[in-house]
């Protein structure tokens, strides 16, 4: 019992049994898995295995999919996420989210960042934003490339930057765990490795799960890695999780040595 | 094995058939007769249209004239009494009416419409909205005359049990207005629900994703990204409001009055227009061409509102992808 309670204090979130159903269908089934704190965490799998779906059940985002269900439990801080009396919104204020597509708010850059904060009660002075947008924008590497141009709109920015942009808007609500839904995918290869670099910063302060089609990607830039993949009724499994680099160079399920040799998906 | 058999019957047929050439196809430009006819009847609607705009401004315009020769256009825009009997042709008078009518419209209609949107685009489910929204079209059938005996049967009564008997004239602009305003609110709620919709769900997910409420991300992202659209309906909604015509005749009384007292009967642009040229009245006469002067107004009035529109919507555009 005492090892188990020195085990969860290293593990930001810890997903127990969980299953998600979308209307009658079973998406995911029977998932348990452990976030490490200060860590990446990489989802890995074809498409259509899950792993999103379970991305998103890490902050309650699949609240907002009609007839989305999650059983199970996501315990974060000793919290059950799905217990009955747990505000979504609070929860998604402490575990933030970045998407595929970059979406920045058509506001300025600067309004972007300071949304975040100000929806959740900021009660600083104008000075004291000023330095919040600059030290998430620093933090995000962004900051060169916009100093002078805070005003200007988020739009305007090259895709990479839009990204990184969203990546200053999350770390702005000082979450404890970012999640991140394929970042890269829609981004060419110098921003992807950049928000790679980025990532492998922000994980000496925060929590990081990241979802990618890219097995390259997981390879480079996480700690952990999870193998997902669908069973026969199309719901997503967990295959393997660990180490990442034993999970690469020395997987324990056939199915996950395929998948990593590039035999299938 | 058949498959393969048939495909070399094929190509046989048709080197044999067609031309002497070798060639198995040709790149020859087709005639398509079809094509061009559709592409003429599609210009023919377009230009239709803009030709029909054309001849109500040409009309407008040359019987206004014959109007402004006779009546100063300062005496036109300035002269607070509207008599034709007495050679008095202010539009003062009627502009006010129209103007009171429609505030009071859209102090109804715009909040309402807007709140009816949001509520059916960020909040409703798809049960609530596949109830809700079919009522709403139903709102914005119903026939205008019968929103005139509406305003005159049930709004007007009303306004006087709360107002008091003798403040209220029977024939009144605010009960017009009020009435307008409810026949309005459909199409504000239905433009501006599209508006919102359109909101890419990408932005939502985003605010969601900061910890923010369901009224904060329809309030701070959501609104602010579909206002081109919102601004867009509204304007499209004054513009209805000020050429409202059978519930203003009905309801507002059919005499020009100067007056900024809603529980007046004044007479508005579109329903004096419409009573007069229902009347007999002789084609040379000015009182003829008068009414085509209020009509040049009421034209100029929705032109110019929609050039703002045009402007704010491009002003206020914002580009989410």
């Amino acid at each position: 019992m005492t090892e188990k309670q020195t085990d969860t204090a290293n593990y930001s979130l810890t997903v127990r049994n969980m299953n998600v159903y979308y209307g009658t269908f079973r998406a995911i089934n029977n998932v348990s898995l452990n976030i490490e704190r200060n860590k990446i965490t990489a989802l890995i799998g074809p498409s259509g295995c899950g792993k999103s779906t379970v991305l998103r059940s890490l902050n309650r985002m699949n609240d907002l999919v009609n007839g989305a269900r999650v059983e199970g439990e996501v315990l974060f801080h000793e919290q059950n996420l799905y217990a009955n009396d747990v505000d979504a919104v609070e929860v998604r204020r402490r575990i933030g989210m970045v998407f595929q597509k970059p979406n920045p708010f058509p506001k300025s850059i600067y309004d972007n960042i300071a949304f975040g904060p100000r929806i959740n009660g900021w009660k600083g002075t104008k000075s004291e934003m000023d330095d919040l947008v600059e030290r998430c924008l620093r933090q995000s590497a962004l900051w060169d490339d916009v100093k002078d141009k805070l005003k200007e709109s988020g739009l305007a920015l090259s895709g990479g930057q839009q990204q990184r942009l969203c990546i200053a808007r999350a770390l702005a609500v000082e979450p404890e765990v970012i999640l991140m839904d394929e970042p890269c995918s829609a981004l060419d290869p110098i921003s992807t490795l950049k928000i790679e670099e980025l990532m492998m910063e922000l994980r000496q302060r925060y929590t990081i799960a990241i979802v990618t089609h890219n097995m390259q990607q997981a390879a480079r830039a996480s700690d952990y890695t999870a193998f997902f993949l669908m069973n026969d009724q199309r719901a997503g499994e967990l295959v393997e999780y660990g180490p990442t680099g034993d999970l690469f160079t020395n997987p324990k399920d056939k199915r996950t040595e395929d998948y990593i040799t590039g035999r299938f998906g | 094995m058949d498959d393969k058999v048939s495909i070399g019957m094929d190509s046989r047929r048709i080197t044999t058939t067609q031309r002497e050439t070798t060639r198995p196809f040709s790149l020859k430009r087709q005639p398509r007769l079809g094509e061009s006819i559709i592409q003429g009847f599609l210009l023919f609607c377009g230009v239709l249209s803009m030709f029909t705009t054309i001849g109500i401004v040409v009309v407008l315009g040359s019987e206004s004239i014959a109007f402004f020769r006779q009546v100063s256009i300062v005496e036109f825009v300035t002269n607070t009494v509207w008599s034709p009997q007495i050679d008095e042709f202010g539009i003062l008078p009627l502009l006010l009416s129209t103007l009171l009518t429609s505030t009071i419209a859209m102090f109804i209609a715009l909040p309402t419409g807007l709140a009816a949107a949001i509520y059916l685009s960020e909040y409703a489910s798809s049960r609530a909205r596949s109830i809700l929204k079919p009522i709403l079209e139903v709102l914005a059938g119903v026939p205008t005359v019968v929103y005139g005996y509406f305003a005159l049967k049930f709004m007007t009564p009303v306004l006087k049990a709360v107002f008091g008997e003798a403040n209220v004239n029977i024939y009144n602009m605010a009960s017009a207005g009020l009435v307008m305003g409810i026949m309005i609110i459909p199409m504000v709620s239905s433009m501006s629900e599209d508006a919102l919709s359109a909101v890419p769900r990408a932005l939502r997910e985003g605010a969601y994703g900061l910890g923010a409420t369901r009224l904060e991300t329809a309030i701070k992202v959501v609104l602010p990204a579909g206002i081109s659209g919102i601004i867009a309906a509204f304007v499209v909604a004054i513009s209805r409001a000020v050429g409202e015509t059978m519930i203003v005749a009905v309801a507002a009384g059919a005499k020009p009055t100067f007056t900024f007292n809603p529980f007046e009967a004044a007479e508005t642009m579109t329903g004096h227009i419409a009573r007069i040229s229902g009347g007999d009245l002789s084609y040379a006469s000015i009182d003829y061409n008068s009414i085509f002067a209020i009509g040049l107004t009421l034209f100029l009035m929705t032109l110019g509102l929609n050039m703002v529109s045009r402007r704010l919507v491009r002003r206020f555009r914002e580009v989410y992808e």
